[in-house]
């Protein structure tokens, strides 16, 4: 098994019902269930604000950031536990993200053997 | 953990009514972008983090949250609640108030100021309903078009046009003046009353949709009973007739979404309990003198939830109620129903003299009922070529109705099963017996109540 991180980009500005959030979540509740239930998700991670500060080179500038467009901007991550990185992109096709324009980031963590 | 079901839909309601009380309803708009504001950081942070114990707390405090914020940026470039103006602009009151603004008692009476605020007079009768539906039940502009199989762009127009009048409106309605309250009722009790016969009758096909319509008018007709001012003999008489309508819902339709006619329902299905809550709440509204069209038909349907079998039908007692109901509210519907009951009472030659006396009959030409009866009736005289054709017109309509062709099969049934399902569910009214013993009961002697028009339903005792 190797470890993963799945960053999780854009799908929050799609105007939305009540009750169509209440079923996002459902399915957010359910995809995570299931990957738990496989042994599949090492961590559930964390969201983030999509608001922040960048700090920048040598005379360490500040700027606001980071100054994305909304679809590009991470609003999250989780970390999985795969057999490999087509598996572990074959898990993420179950995101709920994926259905309201958002996307799934796969990216392996670095296996360091010291 | 799990939320309850539709818990954002009436969280939405719940926190558009706190705020706008807050804001003022001139800052209706404010309001609902604060709410959408709170749902989004709610999905963000829960889609990962999972719902929270309780999330309508968890919604309650970012919405406070969103609503302090936006009173201290903006108290001086703005105007809010004028009646709350000294409270909100003092630092020291503000978090106090706004504090006790959202306590969930304050929070029911906001609901109800806005349940009544939608009903203004100055508003269209069209756009209360969906108003209501869309400010206190959470339905966004999409769900509420296709509950009432209507457009986006139509049903938009009427309700941003409902949300100016009602900003324009200035002022909440007041709950606590009780001349007023009372004055308004009415208009509420027939918007709540449309909002659950959308979900009856109405033209959605989707059986769930129509499900929820009825369960939204009940909930809200629920939180009425709650208020001093608002339990009274008729809000308890609609109450009934929801629950009992409600209780044939589960046999109302069959295995491929047809509905199924009261007589051929499988009573087994009714929801027992419902059944009682309808008796129950049908007790509590005989008292005072004033008789309703809601206590009337909260009746038949008791007649109908009364009958075991469909052959134990008192259809005497259904007649004499529609008779009562002819008397105070006239319509060719009302009229039409009562035939079919005299029909089920007296025979089909019987019936369809009373069809034909209908007066303004012609204005029935476009409820498709109306052919579904004569349908019927037809039959039942033993004239299926003539019925055939009633039928064939009535199917026109119900296929006109759902959007949908009708299938070939269909069309060469002589029966039409949807349309006249939906005829004799009028008529599937109360236990006039149970009707009759509860209104001929002693509650209705009070000395401070004078003679009324319960009158007339008491005649036979029983």
């Amino acid at each position: 098994m190797s470890e993963f991180t799945y960053l999780y980009r854009g799908g929050r500005d799609t105007p939305q019902s009540p009750e169509q959030r209440q079923r996002q979540l459902q399915k957010w509740a359910a995809w995570f269930k299931e990957l738990g239930a496989n042994g599949n998700l090492k961590e559930l991670g964390h969201p983030l604000e999509s608001a922040g500060m960048v700090v920048k080179g040598n005379q360490k500038i500040i700027t606001d950031g980071p100054y994305a467009e909304a679809k590009d901007v991470v609003g999250g991550f989780s970390l999985i536990e795969a057999d490999d990185l087509a598996h572990a992109v074959e898990l993420s096709k179950g995101c709920p993200i994926l259905e309201v324009g958002g996307s799934v980031e796969v990216r392996p963590i670095m296996q360091i053997n010291m | 953990m799990e939320p309850g079901d539709h818990l954002f839909r009436h969280e939405s309601g719940r926190m558009i009514a706190a705020l706008t009380r807050i804001f003022g309803v001139h800052n209706l708009a404010l309001a609902e972008d604060v709410v959408q504001d709170a749902f989004c950081r709610a999905l963000e942070v829960w889609r990962i983090r999972g719902i929270p114990e309780n999330p309508s707390a968890w919604l309650m405090a970012t919405a406070k949250n969103a609503a302090l914020d936006v009173l201290r940026r903006q108290r001086t470039a703005r105007a809010f609640a004028p009646e709350l103006g000294r409270f909100l602009e003092s630092e020291w009151t503000l978090a106090p108030v706004v504090e006790e603004l959202f306590s969930t008692g304050v929070i029911k009476d906001d609901l109800l100021r806005m349940m009544f605020s939608c009903c203004h007079p100055q508003l269209q009768k069209a756009a209360q309903v969906p108003l209501i539906l869309h400010i206190l039940c959470g339905f966004s502009v999409g769900e509420v078009a296709s509950a009432f199989v209507s457009t986006h762009a139509a049903t938009e127009k009427r309700i941003t046009r409902a949300k100016k009048v009602l900003a324009r409106s200035k002022r909440l309605f007041d709950t606590a003046a009780p001349a007023d309250f009372s004055a308004r009722l009415p208009a509420v009790h027939r918007a709540l009353y449309l909002l659950f016969n959308e979900g009856y009758h109405g033209a959605s096909s989707e059986t769930a949709v129509r499900a929820e319509l009825c369960r939204e008018g009940m909930r809200l007709t629920a939180m009425l009973l709650e208020h001093p001012f608002g339990s009274t003999p008729a809000t308890y008489a609609l109450a009934a007739l929801m629950a009992l309508d409600a209780a044939r819902l589960p046999a109302r339709v069959d295995s491929s979404g047809n509905l199924i006619s009261l007589l051929e329902q499988d009573r087994a299905q009714w929801d027992q309990q419902l059944v009682a809550e309808g008796l129950k709440f049908l007790e509590l509204s005989a008292t005072g003198c004033e008789l309703t069209e809601y206590h009337v038909e909260a009746a038949i349907a008791s007649v109908h939830a009364c009958a075991l079998r469909t052959e134990d039908t008192d259809w005497k007692a259904i007649v004499s109620l529609y008779d009562t109901l002819m008397r105070i509210r006239p319509s060719p519907v009302v009229a039409l129903n009562r035939a079919i009951a005299v029909a089920q009472k007296e025979g089909p030659e019987r019936g369809l003299d009373e069809i034909r006396s209908i007066t303004a009959r012609d204005r029935l030409a476009s409820y498709p009922f109306y052919s579904a009866a004569l349908g019927e009736i037809e039959l039942r005289r033993g004239r299926p070529e003539t019925a055939r054709e009633h039928f064939r017109a009535a199917r026109a309509f119900g296929a006109q109705l759902d959007g949908a062709p009708v299938p070939r099969r269909a069309r060469h049934r002589v029966r039409c099963r949807r349309s006249e399902a939906s005829v004799l569910r009028a008529i599937s009214g109360p236990g006039t017996r149970f009707f009759q013993n509860v209104l001929g009961s002693r509650r209705l002697n009070h000395a401070s109540s004078p003679p009324c028009g319960l009158g007339g339903l008491c005649r036979r005792p029983a």
